[in-house]
């Protein structure tokens, strides 16, 4: 009797190994295939990467939303394919394991205020859509410490986060200036937020545009944002923006164009709140191509994205255009956009897109 | 209905030989299996470790003995933190067994206070999640102490803040190595003069201090070589100083780090409760007859306990200290969550910037499997020594 149920349990396990080797099989065959657009389309939300730590990019509330520029271009893939913003799983991933979650299937897009370099495009096997946000490296201290630049730091010791451009940028910057500083690298921001209040370092070195989010929220009992300053010199180039996975030509397309969609719409004038007079009465054949409508009854001219030619009307409906998702998230961080590099072209900044046609 | 009748209960099919073939050779296929879509995964994978002879471009804050920087390769960074793990578990080993064996005596003791409090010491720490206490430490005690502008200073050599402790140290320099070799030699000859007083007591019946002996020959051939040598130690001590414009800093002497610090707390208080459990638990598997042995002949509660229970509990602890021993060794990969830059933790760095996940961590895999072999096999080595006498 009991052999017999040693035998019924052999039995058993065997058919639960062999389940799970046809399950990583076809799990496989999902992501090999490299279309991911069709699993998001069969699953029916997008899996987006992304910060929940620096308020104004990528940041979950107390109420357990996220919030965000990064997020707002999550919501616009999601409403571009399925009409509705809200078919978000967002996935919060560490610096250290985003570009494995990416690799491995867990998430669909990686909008975590990513830089774009030549090692992480060829050897990490991702693939950089439009530059959203070009942010760059600086240096944070504190307002009484005295220093001023750089130069001031000898000795210092520096609080970093693991596995970024940054540490690299951060080593090469002190090398080159022949600085001799201690890094003291952290996973998390929190952990290092806590070590960098109790002065266990003199310096907090990350993208400018993450420094100034973590100022403008440094708790009133450390002293507020006005106990930090940010040095004025940037010492690195950090183009942010999407990811996708290698081979992933229909996905990367749909991600890289939504986004490029946002900064038209900018370009054009095209906000949430005159969408609806656009649409019925479009000024221009580009307002007409972008929002998917005919202009003075021609032909509807669809991109091929397989994603329904009106996809920047749900977008811009349901999350606006570039500058509005600039003001609602960024500006309130101190970052204004006027004057500097995320300023639209034709105001002498570099944010540019390609003709959509 | 009928064929499958007849199939229960033909013979060929009952018989306990066809069925443990049908069941092993079901068994082999499924490995079988699982192995050829391992091996069918792996192959497409590139498993080279040429990635690690590039320039690994990040400093490590944390070295000790060591002056990498960031213009050398990835697999000197990696060196780092295999020697950061490996400096981090060899003092966690001697603190942890330390308070367990403390602790695991305290929890006997007839003392109600003394025994409660080691209870009490055990069960918090037995059954909390490691991770929980690593990070209490370091945010909740020791990045709360007080920063370098208001550290507290002992006698102008030891300075306490949440940068470092720093205490004076001895460094290495000069004929350092051949002093070793001295030392070695010491403590030869201590063995041989050791033997000799011991076999002159036995032979005389006379005391002949065997132990005084070996220390006076160890410490007389230590010193001379020492002095010979040209006193290869230098003496360091901590200094506090001001660069750049007005950067508080300590340097010199041994700084231990916060960071350090914290793991090496969390790990030994957290293994010290397993190992109190397991000298506990040993102690009281020794037949009571050998207390009462010892108390017969007159022995007091410390000769009691060192003489007689602790060498015989010795070995029944054995097998069990080696699993703590294990667990702290793996355990010790916690430190990412504190910013202590041991071999996961750079490991971890290389990869991300590098690629390559496969590699680096079949290395960091292969990097603790070393590190638990050498344990288990000294651990092994020492079971075998403790003698085996009657209980």
């Amino acid at each position: 009797m009991t052999q017999q149920r040693a035998f019924r349990v052999a039995v058993l396990t065997i058919a639960a190994i062999g389940l799970v080797v046809m399950a990583c099989t076809s799990d496989e065959k999902e992501s090999a295939a490299g279309n991911t657009l069709q699993a998001v389309l069969d699953r029916g939300k997008v899996r987006c990467g992304v910060n929940d730590a620096v308020p104004g990019f990528g940041f979950l509330k107390p109420d357990g939303t996220f919030a965000g520029f990064d997020i707002d271009f999550c919501k616009a893939v999601a409403a571009a394919v399925f009409g509705d913003a809200n078919k978000v799983e967002y996935v919060k991933l560490t610096a250290a394991a985003r570009f494995e979650a990416l690799a491995s299937g867990q998430i669909d897009v990686l909008i975590r205020n990513t830089t774009w370099t030549a090692s992480r495009d060829a050897d990490l096997k991702a693939d950089f859509a439009i530059v959203t946000f070009y942010d760059g490296q600086g240096m944070m201290v504190r307002a009484d410490s005295g220093i001023n630049k750089l130069e001031d730091m000898r000795n210092a010791t520096v609080c970093v986060l693991q596995g970024t451009t940054t540490e690299l940028n951060l080593d090469d910057r002190f090398r080159a200036g022949n600085i001799a500083y201690k890094p003291l690298t952290f996973e998390t921001n929190e952990t290092l937020e806590q070590a960098f209040t109790q002065k266990r370092c003199d310096g907090w070195t990350s993208d400018k545009s993450q420094l100034a989010a973590r100022r403008s929220a440094f708790p009133a009992s450390a002293g507020g944002p006005v106990a930090l300053k940010i040095l004025a010199e940037t010492f690195s180039k950090e183009p942010l923006g999407p990811v996708t996975r290698d081979n992933d030509s229909d996905w990367h397309n749909v991600v890289n164009w939504v986004a490029i969609g946002v900064i038209t719409a900018d370009e054009l004038g095209v906000t949430s709140k005159n969408l609806e007079q656009m649409k019925s009465n479009p000024p221009s054949p580009d307002v007409a191509r972008l929002l998917g409508v005919p202009f003075k009854g021609g032909q509807v001219s669809n991109f091929g994205l397989g994603i329904g030619a009106d996809f920047m009307q749900k977008v811009l409906a349901q999350v606006g255009n570039y500058d509005e998702v600039y003001q609602r998230n960024v500006t309130p961080i101190g970052l204004a956009r006027e004057g500097t590099l995320n300023a639209s072209w034709r105001k002498g900044g570099l944010i540019y897109a390609p003709p959509m046609r | 209905m009928a064929v499958l009748t007849a199939f229960r209960e033909s013979t060929l099919w009952r018989r306990r030989r066809t069925r443990r073939w049908i069941v092993q050779s079901w068994f082999g296929f499924g490995v079988a299996l699982v192995l050829l879509y391992v091996a069918s995964r792996a192959t497409r994978l590139q498993l080279g470790l040429d990635f690690m002879g590039d320039r690994a471009g990040f400093a490590i804050g944390h070295q000790w003995l060591t002056d990498y920087t960031g213009s050398e390769s990835r697999f000197n960074a990696y060196a780092v933190g295999v020697f950061n793990t490996v400096r981090l578990v060899l003092a966690g080993l001697a603190l942890a067994t330390l308070l367990g064996i403390v602790a695991g005596v305290a929890r006997l003791s007839k003392n109600w206070l003394v025994s409660r409090l080691a209870t009490a010491y055990v069960e918090i720490f037995r059954n909390t999640p490691l991770l929980i206490q690593i990070i209490f430490w370091y945010t909740a005690v020791l990045l709360q102490l007080p920063n370098l502008e208001r550290g507290v200073e002992v006698l102008d050599v030891v300075f306490l803040s949440n940068r470092a402790l720093a205490v004076p140290w001895a460094y290495p320099e000069g004929a350092f190595v051949a002093w070793l070799g001295a030392l070695v030699i010491a403590a030869a000859a201590s063995w041989l003069a050791h033997r000799w007083r011991v076999a002159t007591e036995e032979r005389t019946g006379r005391p002949a201090n065997p132990n005084t002996t070996a220390l006076a020959v160890f410490l007389g051939i230590a010193v001379v070589g020492f002095v010979a040598a040209g006193t290869p130690l230098r003496p360091e001590l901590p200094e506090r100083g001001v660069a750049g414009a007005g950067i508080q800093t300590i340097s010199g002497g041994m700084q231990v780090t916060p960071e350090f610090s914290a793991l090496l707390l969390a790990l030994v208080i957290y293994t010290g409760a397993f190992i109190a459990e397991i000298v506990r638990g040993s102690i009281q598997a020794l037949p009571r007859g050998q207390t009462e042995a010892a108390m017969a002949v007159g022995l007091g509660g410390y000769e009691r306990m060192t003489l007689v229970i602790l060498p015989q509990a010795l070995r029944i602890m054995i097998p069990p200290l080696t699993n703590q021993y294990l667990n702290l060794t793996k355990n010790s990969s916690l430190a990412v969550a504190i910013a202590y830059p041991d071999l996961v933790f750079v490991g971890r760095t290389i990869q991300n910037n590098a690629g390559y996940a496969v590699p680096v961590f079949l290395a960091i895999m292969a990097t603790y499997l070393v590190m638990s072999f050498l344990i288990s096999a000294i651990m092994n080595w020492l079971n075998r020594r403790v003698p085996l006498g009657g209980r």
